[in-house]
């Protein structure tokens, strides 16, 4: 074949192709549910759970396999102390008083940032006030200013409280501002159209548009509450009349019972996963992902 | 044959009464490192039911004179007023329908979109609010969708939410920023035909924000047409006469010729 036959077929044209589309219900399946297995894996839940079994299998070996219930006590030791104080009250007291100290500074922390952060989308003044004192204290652990807050509120749930402000209040008014400062353009003048202005700007607009941020604010200052409270509570013990799971496993250290100490270790663990797991993960469904404003 | 369509519409305009009037209005934005005059002494008047378009390219303030006309921003030489009294600030009276598809609150589900603008401006009694927005959602053809949030529903479907909840609040005019740009062909056509038979159901006011010479002629009843950066007025025309059924029509192709020479100079390319 030339060259220039090939054009010539090249460019000769193509007939056209219609067609009639088939009869839907004639096609059959066109969605189907997935199958069980499939179904089961694609629950987190189901999935982390084996991950936790995994670990706790491996636990229970290697500290059979050590054999010293005094340095590495095993899981089910671990679990029978557990029950123990679990049945005696000893632990649920000392998670109820520790969570009791903790709500109440988790609270103020951020009923404060609110204030700041609402400050600080309105005014000048209000931003370089917050963007200055976060930049100086987010970075001063919390435990570093426990000595002065003994000094100021002397031994007592002030000073824990204290000291969980100020781990909470940064992260979050951090959180929060830089969420505020996000939402978009059009979004605030659509508010700023119905007459919404200052606070009520805030509340009706910013705060339900920056949902994501603030959330993740709250986690992180969760997080940070709790692990200084069970710092601080290591440190100093009884915190007024009531002692909280800190002091519970500094004294159970003390008497050398590890397992005891696994066990208190064990609860912190177990409600800081169902605040995370549970608490926010249920906020979490009913705002953001109803939202879409969460992918997954 | 073209004057002859158009002179009854002129008569009964005449009598009509000026809504808006924007005079001499320069506007200007401030950033850390220069003044960037984006309209020059732009004038005009907008009269009840009209179906305003500012057309122009793009950067040529469009957006900017909407805004301000919004109250968001204020002019820095001329006046502009609504009924008489000077805009100085956003108000419930002159509602904006934006081209972003996030002007809707996400956390809110259409009919609770709709109703947020007329609880928050406390304009309607509180028992009639439901019910206004209900009829709101419905006019723009979203009545299965009420109880749905925004992030379900296509582009075309928020735009509509966005017009109804704008209409709802029976605003002195009705503002949008080229709301349909961000939309396939198909869809933007037929967002234009349902905007034409609102109008025609409703009769509001409209003040509309386009770069498309098509769009505006089709939706326009008259056509504002702004030079390049610094927008300044080329020319105020009338566009009664056209609608998407004359889109092939000799008189059409000749109008957008004479917008696109207007726009563009000596170039003769009429497309959208
Ligand atoms: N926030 C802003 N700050 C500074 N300049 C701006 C801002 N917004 C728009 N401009 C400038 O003003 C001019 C007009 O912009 P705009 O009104 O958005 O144009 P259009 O809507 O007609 O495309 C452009 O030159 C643009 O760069
Ligand atoms: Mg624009």
């Amino acid at each position: 074949m030339t060259d220039a036959t090939v054009t010539q077929l090249r460019n000769r044209p193509r007939p056209d192709i219609e067609r009639e589309p088939e009869d839907i219900s004639r096609i059959g399946e066109i969605s189907r549910p997935i199958g069980l297995w499939e179904g089961i894996f694609a629950i987190t839940a189901v999935r982390r759970a084996l991950v936790l079994v995994g670990l706790g299998i491996a636990w229970e070996v290697y500290a059979r396999w050590v054999g010293n219930p005094l340095m590495f006590p095993s899981l089910s030791d671990t679990l029978s102390a557990w029950w123990a104080d679990m049945s005696s009250g000893r632990l649920p007291g000392a998670a109820a008083s520790s969570l009791r100290v903790l709500l109440i500074g988790y609270g103020t922390a951020i009923a404060l940032s609110a204030v700041m952060t609402t400050l600080a989308v309105s005014t000048r003044v209000g931003t370089d006030l917050l963007a200055t004192l976060t930049a100086m204290f987010n970075p001063l652990p919390a435990i570093a200013i426990l000595p002065l807050a003994l000094l100021w509120f002397g031994l007592g749930t002030s000073s824990i409280v204290f000291v969980i402000v100020h781990s909470v209040l940064w992260a979050v008014s951090l959180n929060t501002f830089t969420g505020f400062l996000s939402v978009s353009q059009t979004q605030r003048m659509a508010g700023r159209n119905y007459g919404l202005g200052g606070l009520r700007l805030v509340i009706f607009i910013l705060i339900p548009a920056a949902f994501p941020s603030i959330l993740a604010g709250l986690k992180i200052g969760w997080a940070f509450a709790w692990r200084t409270l069970i710092a601080a509570e290591l440190v100093f013990g009884v915190s007024g009349n009531a002692a909280g799971l800190g002091w519970y496993i500094f004294e159970a250290r003390n008497a050398l019972e590890t397992a005891t100490v696994f066990a208190g270790l064990l609860t912190v663990i177990l409600i800081g996963l169902a605040v995370e797991g549970i608490v926010f993960r249920s906020i979490e469904a009913a705002t953001i992902r109803k939202w879409g404003m969460q992918n997954h | 044959m073209l004057a002859t369509e158009k002179m009854p519409g002129v008569a009964v305009r005449a009598g009509v009464q000026t809504l808006l009037q924007v005079d001499g209005v320069t506007l200007q934005y401030k950033t850390r490192d220069r003044l960037v005059t984006a309209t020059y002494r732009v004038s005009f008047d907008v009269k009840e039911q009209d179906r305003f378009i500012l057309l122009g390219p793009s950067g040529c303030g469009k957006s900017t004179l909407l805004k301000c006309v919004a109250g968001f921003l204020s002019p820095t030489e001329g006046t502009m007023t609504l009924d008489g009294r000077v805009i100085d600030r956003p108000g419930p009276d002159r509602m904006m329908v934006f081209q972003e598809f996030d002007q809707l609150m996400p956390w809110l589900t259409v009919l609770d979109n709709v109703m947020f603008a007329m609880r928050r401006s406390g304009r309607f009694p509180k028992n009639e609010i439901r019910d206004r927005a209900r009829r709101a959602t419905v006019k723009v053809g979203l009545e299965r969708f009420q109880d749905v949030y925004p992030h379900m529903l296509s582009g075309g479907m928020k735009q509509r939410v966005a017009i109804a909840r704008a209409l709802a609040m029976e605003p002195r005019i009705l503002l949008m920023d080229e709301p349909f740009a961000a939309l396939d062909a198909l869809t933007r056509r037929r967002m234009q035909e349902e905007l034409l038979e609102l109008w025609d159901d409703v009769r509001f006011t409209l003040m509309f924000v386009t770069h498309s010479i098509e769009e505006a002629i089709i939706l326009g009843s008259r056509i504002l047409v702004l030079t390049p950066h610094p927008g300044q007025v080329r020319a105020e025309l009338d566009a009664t006469a056209y609608s998407h059924e004359h889109q092939g029509d000799a008189e059409f192709m000749a109008f957008n010729r004479k917008i696109n020479g207007m726009l563009f100079g000596m170039q003769e390319t009429a497309h959208d």
